[in-house]
């Protein structure tokens, strides 16, 4: 799927730049909602992938409802062939990030339904007392987006619809807090991942981590309201959305405050590459914060809605972070660090293409978006051409960037695949649900044994 | 609805159970949510209730059906391809009818019949007058908010 998102956006972004050669085959009105989706499937799918993976390391061992399991995945992946048919068809619901024919709600409603079932039925039998972060962060999640999602649905009473201003409130409301609901599944494996690698149990049950815990969980509930500052609405829902977003800045005053802690661990384990790709991702959600908390101060909101800043903030935040996180994921349950040296190399060697490429793809978004809203807003210009003119050669070297991110990931996604087939049979996080290692692989001994293994290698 | 009827008792029990600070904070949290959401859907909208004309309703949809939002804008939302389109209507309705009837280099030819066309000039038409593409500098206050006069 991550391919394909991929393969989309290269398209979309040169039809975009080049419509006269696209227009008859594969128009941008097409590509834009296909890449658009298969991102967010990749994104959702790819976290309940690793969650439906790690609770079988965290739940007590026991029945995790495989049917239910199966069912999802059954009806989460034929849907979504059956959206690219109907993209393919120019079929559309016209609606930002789900816009696909709205009756294909249904079957995904009832894929979650079913996942929903299967991830529950390990949750009820968690041990009560000290639960850690991580799985409150999953079942958040998980519950927030089937709410986001009914919430995306409610369109289709008649009510919503009569205001058109409604019913954009509502739809990006929804996306807004959908947003954070995957976040928090995403975060929380990430979360998982640390305490896995660093073999400190402690990170997922400090205070402070529960302190931003809530601090996220607020931000989902009222801070989406960014989305939408130029929607004629009552100018409360601007106010309340600008006042918790700006609670955002404590995250980053305790990212800078934690940074000297995060480098001195970053010497020690650097040698790990689920390490390498989940730092990577701590460097985006830095420069991501940054834009974000800029971006959600109304007067500076002025100059950049509508512009290619807010590209840059959905594709710095979808590939650097959510992206990052997910390899960062599926390269620890399929033992990338043990693969031999030359799919090491490789997997670094497309790491860094798609570092380097991501760095100048959302640098050129940035500058695009500068340039955008410096001609329209700054000098106020109104002749569409005019102002695009100079933009458009920026955004060239966002599509080059933008092959460069396809060519780094699919280096690394070719060893994934190829780790697939060595993957062992008995693993720990297999899904039959043994749990041989369950225990031993959060210790600290564990740590310092892959250490010592990778320091002979 | 069935993991609701299964899972809500546990759910329930799992929120009030005892007095653990983590709970009541995930309790306040969500009634809070709730109430902000119904306030939300009832008082959000500035103009009470802006019903469009049938004729706009329609063009409201064919907006939709088209995928129109992935190229332009409405109220600065939507994608880049194209112009925001919020205030696209007070260029004339010869203007509009222009792009919609023939596309242009950049933008393909819907070939969209003439009832289409009248519905979505009339759609746009009801945008040009609810709101603006872009906020004016002297709306910006002190505390770098603003607020918006439909």
């Amino acid at each position: 799927m991550l391919v394909a998102v991929l393969c989309l956006g290269v398209l979309s972004a040169y039809a975009f730049l080049y419509p006269q050669y696209s227009n008859d085959v594969l128009p941008f009105y097409m590509l834009r909602p296909m890449h658009v989706s298969a991102a967010l499937f990749w994104i959702i799918g790819g976290a309940v992938s690793c969650i439906l993976v790690f609770r079988r390391q965290v739940f007590p061992p026991g029945n995790f409802s495989p049917r239910a399991e199966r069912s999802f995945i059954l009806l989460w992946v034929t849907t979504i062939g059956v959206i690219f048919g109907a993209y393919a068809m120019r079929k559309f619901g016209g609606r930002e990030y789900w816009a696909f024919p709205p009756w294909l709600s249904l079957p995904l409603l009832a894929a979650w339904g079913c996942l929903m079932w299967a991830y529950f039925a390990g949750w009820r039998r968690r041990e009560r007392k000290d639960t850690p972060l991580y799985v409150w962060m999953w079942t958040t999640g998980i519950v927030a987006f089937l709410a986001t999602f009914l919430e995306q649905n409610l369109y289709h009473i008649p009510w919503f619809r009569d205001s058109f201003l409604r019913e954009l409130t509502v739809q990006w409301k929804s996306n807004g807090s959908m947003v954070g609901a995957w976040n928090q599944m995403i975060y929380g494996t990430s979360l998982f991942l640390m305490v896995r690698i660093s073999g400190n149990e402690k990170i997922a049950q400090s205070r402070s981590a529960f302190f931003f815990y809530f601090l996220g969980l607020t931000n989902l509930m009222f801070n989406w309201g960014h989305h939408i500052y130029n929607l004629p609405t009552n100018s409360w829902i601007r106010h309340i959305s600008y006042a918790i977003s700006m609670t955002e800045w404590l995250i980053l005053v305790n990212i800078i405050q934690g940074f000297k802690a995060k480098l001195a661990q970053d010497r020690k384990l650097r040698h790990l590459l689920s390490y390498r790709f989940l730092m990577a991702s701590e460097y985006w959600v830095l420069l991501n914060l940054v834009l974000a908390l800029f971006m959600s101060i109304p007067a500076i909101n002025r100059y950049t809605h509508g512009t290619h800043i807010t590209v840059a903030h959905a594709m710095g935040t979808t590939i650097g972070i959510n992206t990052m996180i997910l390899l960062a994921c599926f390269g620890y349950f399929l033992r990338i660090d043990d693969l031999k040296a030359q799919g090491r190399k490789r997997v670094m060697k497309g790491f860094t293409i798609a570092q380097v490429s991501l760095v100048v793809f959302w640098f050129s978004l940035i500058a695009a978006g500068l340039l955008k809203a410096w001609r329209e807003t700054g000098l106020g210009m109104t002749s569409f051409d005019e102002i695009m003119q100079p933009v458009r050669i920026i955004l060239q070297v966002f599509a080059v960037a933008g092959i460069g991110l396809l060519i780094g990931l699919t280096m690394v996604v070719r060893v994934y695949w190829r780790a697939i087939g060595k993957m062992p049979k008995e693993m720990d996080y297999n899904m039959q649900g043994r749990h041989e290692s369950r225990q031993r692989r959060g210790t600290k001994a564990f740590a310092e044994q892959v250490m010592n293994e990778e320091a002979e290698r | 609805m069935l993991i609701f009827v299964t899972h809500l008792p546990t759910g329930a029990d799992f929120l009030w159970r005892d007095s653990d600070p983590m709970r009541l904070v995930l309790l306040l949290l969500c009634i809070s949510c709730a109430a902000y959401t119904v306030f939300v859907y009832t008082r959000g909208d500035a103009g009470g209730d802006k019903i469009p004309s049938p004729s706009a309703r329609a063009g409201m949809d064919v907006w939709q059906a088209k995928n129109c939002q992935s190229c332009h804008q409405l109220y600065g939302l939507g994608g880049y391809m194209g112009p925001d389109l919020t205030n696209v209507a007070s260029k004339g309705d010869a203007y509009m009818r222009a792009f919609l009837e023939h596309g242009t280099s950049r933008m393909p030819n819907f070939h969209l019949s003439d009832t289409e066309v009248a519905q979505l000039t009339s759609f746009l038409q009801w945008v040009n007058q609810s709101g603006k593409s872009k906020v004016p500098a002297d709306a910006v206050d002190w505390t770098g908010s603003y607020s918006i006069k439909p």
